[in-house]
């Protein structure tokens, strides 16, 4: 484990010193303040609009502190507030971190040189994605709890502890969200011996999965599963189930999901299951911070899963690869 | 440190390695004495950094097995890297850092306690000669400082046993003698056993103690070089070159019956005896004798090259 260690400080003290961590912590507060900023216009108009002071606004509204994250500007029939904006980089913050973590280690030369040392082989890869673990964690916690701070000051409305706790476990979701990602492209970088290669394979994997798959899906169901005018109500939906599903292979969908419902429990969202005792309470009032954890649940284990896959994957066949010399 | 040399560092039995139906080292025993410095040799792809690999137990032999300072290298890899220092043949050091900041990475995986660290990159450097560098990053460094860098990496956790694969290539002579010398003093100095596999017989040849020469995954030969030579060319024999102002069947007569010759063969004014013994004064006796001249005569040298092509030609 001390190796391990020893890896990990390195692998952090590199990480805070490189470019690509500067431009992405850079790029990561500037879009997060342009969301808070977008959410935070939005709010203070909102109550002028209709009539209703802010105060009257907060009491009426139990989460009124999440729409920090969840508010935001609707521009070509798409919504974009903070979550969304997460949903789409965290990914690329992951691939960044982890597709030259193996290969590079082995161009360079240096991997035989540390695995030389006195320490276990496995210490380098486990140093590494703790390391990347670690760092992605600092980021994305960094500009929550920044847009927190300015929502505060400026709305001046406290969270209430309920809120708080969503936005941990948003924070949590997030993290596992981009460890996914990190352990996929840490995957290929154990498998692919070029650099070049691994993120090339990560990245329209990512853009895939992302962008093109929430339209391909619904395509596919209605192949499968055609929805004509006068189709009964069970067709459209076993329409709209296999639909859902197969959205779910996306990575991104299972995001979406899990954090809206933690950070946006008021909206209808497409794929929650809701028991019958839930539904009066749906429309009415947010779901409680239980009823949200019970929907993203399975979400997040997914999430979690897909994550020790890959990194297990990685561990095994780094393990197994021969060092040879040249 | 030990100072018994008797005592064998490395014992290797019956080592064998496949890698898909090939084999890359084949039933090898070999045993290398304590203080040595010891030259294995061998064309590329005879399976030298084969063996080095299981010697650290980065690769696991097929049947075998390897011992490295009492230690077994598949099961105990720890603490054979823990007395062992490497120097891969591509050697890598992380380009940004510089050539302190790396050395320091190689002593705290290597668990020396952090009030020691400066020190012993500030020692390692010196013998290096690099001290000068210290706070240069690596990419500014040339492929001999680099070279000379790995040594210092080697030297930081104070290594009873140096494997050196190829130390010396692609390095100009100049640079590859200083590298050379510092092994031989610290071999002195410091009692390090030093093992070096090359392809550069020359320049190794130098400072070995003694060798063994690789071919296709079979040590073909192994021990002092001086006795290796005679070994390998003439089955223990020494081989006298003779050059005379003329030559005629009568001296290669006189010369046959010399005691302990075997065999002479004559090629213009060229003599080459093969014998028992070394017996350059009777020969010289014998030709005055006849009142000829020697223009030249040596015995042959098994200088490494020709004991190297010797083998490489058998194949």
């Amino acid at each position: 484990m001390r190796g391990a260690l020893t890896v990990y400080r390195k692998e952090i003290s590199d990480y805070f010193s490189s470019k690509v961590f500067i431009i992405l912590l850079a790029l990561i507060y500037i879009a997060g303040l342009g969301f808070a900023y977008l959410s935070i216009q939005a709010i203070k108009s909102a109550p002028l609009s209709s009539d209703q002071s802010l105060l009257i606004k907060v009491f009426i509204d139990e989460l009124f502190f999440l729409k920090l994250f969840t508010v935001g500007e609707i521009r070509a029939l798409m919504t974009f507030n903070f979550v969304r904006f997460f949903g789409a980089f965290i990914p690329l913050i992951g691939i960044l971190f982890g597709f030259n973590s193996i290969n590079s280690e082995r161009n360079s030369g240096n991997i035989s040189r540390i695995i030389s040392q006195p320490i276990y082989r496995d210490s380098l890869i486990n140093g590494k994605f703790l390391a990347g673990i670690t760092t992605l964690s600092l980021m994305i916690s960094s500009i929550v709890f920044i847009v927190m701070g300015i929502g505060l000051r400026t709305i001046g409305v406290p969270p209430t502890s309920e809120e708080i706790l969503r936005i941990f476990i948003f924070i949590f979701i997030c993290i596992i969200y981009g460890t996914f990602w990190m352990s996929l492209s840490m995957l290929f970088s154990v498998l692919m011996k070029n650099v070049a290669a691994s993120i090339l394979t990560a990245i329209p994997i990512w853009l895939f999965l992302t962008f093109f798959w929430p339209f391909i899906a619904p395509q596919i169901t209605d192949q499968i599963i055609p929805v004509e005018a006068g189709a009964t109500l069970a067709t459209q939906l076993s329409n709209i189930s296999l639909s859902v599903d197969l959205l779910r292979i996306s990575p991104f969908i299972l995001f979406y999901e899990a954090t809206a419902a933690i950070v946006d429990p008021t909206l209808g969202h497409f794929a929650l299951r809701v028991t019958e005792s839930d539904l009066s309470k749906l429309i009415a009032r947010p779901l409680s911070l239980s009823q949200s954890f019970l929907q993203v649940w399975p979400q997040m284990v997914v999430l979690i899963m897909l994550a020790f896959i890959c990194f297990a994957i990685s561990y095994i066949v780094f393990m197994k690869q021969e060092i040879r010399s040249t | 440190m030990n100072n018994n040399n008797n005592e064998p560092i490395i014992v290797a039995e019956n080592l064998t390695k496949q890698y898909g139906g090939t084999t890359v080292v084949n039933n090898l025993n070999l045993k290398i004495k304590k203080g040595e410095i010891f030259g294995l040799l061998g064309p590329n792809g005879a399976g030298k950094s084969t063996i080095i690999l299981m010697m650290l137990g980065l690769t696991e032999p097929s049947s075998g097995s390897i011992r490295v300072a009492g230690f077994n290298s598949t099961k105990e890899p720890i603490k054979v890297k823990r007395v062992t220092g490497y120097l891969p043949e591509r050697l890598g050091f992380y380009e940004d850092l510089t050539a302190r900041q790396n050395l320091k990475y190689t002593a705290e995986l290597n668990s020396i306690a952090q009030k020691d660290i400066e020190s012993k990159i500030g020692e390692a450097l010196e013998i290096v000669g690099l001290e000068k560098n210290k706070n240069q990053p690596v990419n500014t460094f040339s492929k001999g400082m680099k070279k000379r860098l790995g040594i210092a990496d080697v030297l930081i956790k104070d290594p009873q046993l140096a494997i050196l694969d190829e130390p010396t290539e692609g390095l100009d002579i100049k640079i590859a003698n200083q590298i050379l010398d510092n092994i031989q003093i610290l071999n002195n100095a410091k009692n390090i056993t030093f093992m070096i596999s090359s392809h550069q017989l020359n320049l190794i040849q130098k400072i070995c103690t003694s060798i063994g020469i690789m071919s296709k995954g079979k040590l073909i030969g192994e021990g002092k070089i001086d006795n290796m030579g005679r070994g390998l060319f003439s089955e223990g024999r020494y081989i006298i070159e003779i050059e005379l102002s003329n030559v005629n069947p009568e001296i290669i007569q006189k010369v046959r019956t010399i005691k302990s010759v075997v065999n002479v063969e004559s090629n213009d004014n060229i003599l080459e005896i093969t014998s028992d013994e070394d017996i350059r004064s009777q020969l010289s006796r014998v030709i005055l004798e006849n009142n000829m001249l020697i223009t030249k005569m040596n015995i042959k040298d098994s200088s490494l090259e020709e004991i190297y092509l010797k083998y490489f030609k058998e194949e």
